[in-house]
């Protein structure tokens, strides 16, 4: 293999450790760790709010947010860009082209994601320890945090692929925050701009970072369900 | 068939007081009288669908009746502590030392006595070896005994169990049925449904018959078996299947 072939060059940078690589390795993961944190933190008391109370429109709510687990991200980087713009109802914030404006874009993303996934889980997890809750003297609310517990697995899945999501999209961020070099650049968005531009080696670099980070987060999500089998069916 | 003899003096535990239940139209259970006192074995059964599991989800306060009302006294006046074992034991995803405690904390006992507290149970039913397993892979007579365990800790008054031996081998039955018997040398009232008559006649002090949505008789057990007072009663003891009134011209009850 020569030593020019974009491969190689591309496993060097990753070797190397060069400054410029792991600075959007860095970031991609902060604003993609922020903003599924904040999902969960909001998703998951959601996700079981929903599961466990009945209230007018719950149909509703129930459907939008499965559609919603489909919401293109070319589509939600539009609504956080129209929101966050100079002239938008956020506009004064000056968010736009931030990390922060990039997590807000990325949690609109995942939130549905991590709330309908719950949502299900808990709502099974309900109806079979109802009788056995209500037996022992459980209210609904008191209820809450016993079934996201027994549902650990699962909703780790849940939190696991909403990372997946957003660590793999390049719409929201790109739209969002700009690509600024050593600002808001993050390891998708500067795929495509290496690769457009014949960066190839970059590209490929964060291209097999980015893949190795998806597999490790599938072998913890396939792991966490063998786990699930073996102690808990 | 030993057993204590009933009260001669009332003292009621759980009275139901012309009690129905009604869902989409139909009706469940038709103005069920029923008064149980604290002693004894109470036994109801019938056949399939004659609302043995209602009755019990009733008392034990897990569905609200549509007339009628339900009263649960303990010495005369305060609320009786109740526990329920179910068909099939409901039991968290956690260790089974952890199913103890939760129940534990759902009823209010301090975090610090609740481990000591859960730890004896568990070996009252000789589940001390198996306190750290997962309790979802536990046998199924091991999770009856556990959910049996989780009840004994939480100290009722009052056990319900529906069929909690239906899906269990003999010798997981023969564990349940010393299980309830433990419960009933403490002094707890015990309320079982089951469709085995012959755990009914071991274990029952009084049965109460049910068929088709309407408590028929409450008899001790020792008259129940050879001199039922009604003719439904009499032919489900002989094997036969019993109808309801608006599928056979069959009485249940004796006319007059």
């Amino acid at each position: 293999m020569n030593s020019h072939d974009p491969f190689t060059l591309a496993l060097s940078l990753i070797l190397s450790g060069d400054p410029g690589l792991f600075g959007i390795i860095q970031l991609s993961l902060q604003v993609s760790l922020s903003a599924v944190l904040v999902a969960s933190l909001i998703g998951l008391p959601l996700g079981a709010a929903i599961a466990l109370f009945r209230f007018p429109g719950r149909g509703l709510v129930i459907t939008l947010l499965n559609a919603l687990m489909g919401l293109p991200p070319v589509v939600a980087g539009l609504l956080v860009y129209l929101s966050l713009s100079r002239a938008g109802p956020l506009g004064q914030f000056g968010l736009l082209f931030t990390p922060t404006a990039m997590v807000i874009a990325q949690t609109l993303l995942v939130l549905p994601i991590i709330a309908a996934l719950t949502r299900q889980a808990i709502e099974d997890l309900w109806e079979e320890y109802r009788e056995q809750l209500q037996s022992m003297g459980s209210g609904r609310v008191r209820a809450i945090p016993t079934l996201l517990w027994d549902a650990r697995i699962t909703l780790t899945t849940a939190v696991l692929a909403g990372f997946g999501r957003a660590s793999a999209e390049v719409g929201a961020v790109l739209i969002v925050g700009g690509n600024i070099e050593g600002v808001t650049r993050v390891m998708t968005t500067a795929i495509a701009l290496e690769t457009s531009k014949g960066d190839l080696p970059l590209a490929l670099a964060l291209g097999l970072v980015l893949l190795a980070l998806v597999a490790a987060v599938n072998a913890v999500a396939y792991l966490l369900g063998q786990a699930s089998r073996r102690h808990m069916q | 068939m030993s057993g204590l003899p009933l009260a001669s003096v009332p003292d009621p535990v759980l009275e139901l007081r012309n009690v129905s239940f009604m869902r989409s139209g139909k009706v469940l259970l038709d103005h069920g009288n029923l008064m149980l006192t604290q002693q004894g074995r109470t036994i109801i059964i019938g056949p399939n669908g004659a609302g043995k599991s209602l009755l019990m989800r009733l008392a034990h306060g897990l569905l609200e009746p549509s007339s009628g009302t339900i009263v649960c006294r303990h010495n005369g006046s305060g609320t009786p502590r109740q526990a329920m074992v179910f068909q099939r034991p409901v039991l968290l995803r956690r260790s089974s030392l952890a199913n103890v405690t939760h129940a534990l904390a759902l009823r209010g006992v301090p975090r610090r006595i609740r481990r000591n507290q859960a730890e004896q149970a568990l070996a009252r039913f000789g589940l001390t070896h198996l306190a750290q397993r997962p309790a979802r892979i536990l046998s199924g007579g091991e999770q009856q005994r556990l959910a049996l365990a989780r009840a004994w800790a939480l100290e009722p008054d009052i056990l319900f169990l529906d069929e909690p031996s239906s899906a269990l081998d003999p010798a997981a039955t023969k564990a349940v049925e010393d299980a309830v018997n433990v419960f009933f040398r403490k002094g707890t009232k015990i309320v079982m449904t089951t469709h085995d008559l012959g755990q009914a006649r071991r274990l029952a002090d009084e049965v109460v018959f049910m068929c088709c949505g309407r408590i028929l008789e409450r008899t001790p057990a020792a008259t129940f078996f050879d001199t039922p007072t009604t003719v439904a009663a009499a032919a489900f003891l002989r094997g036969e299947l019993v109808l309801a009134p608006w599928e056979s011209p069959t009485p249940l009850t004796t006319n007059g």
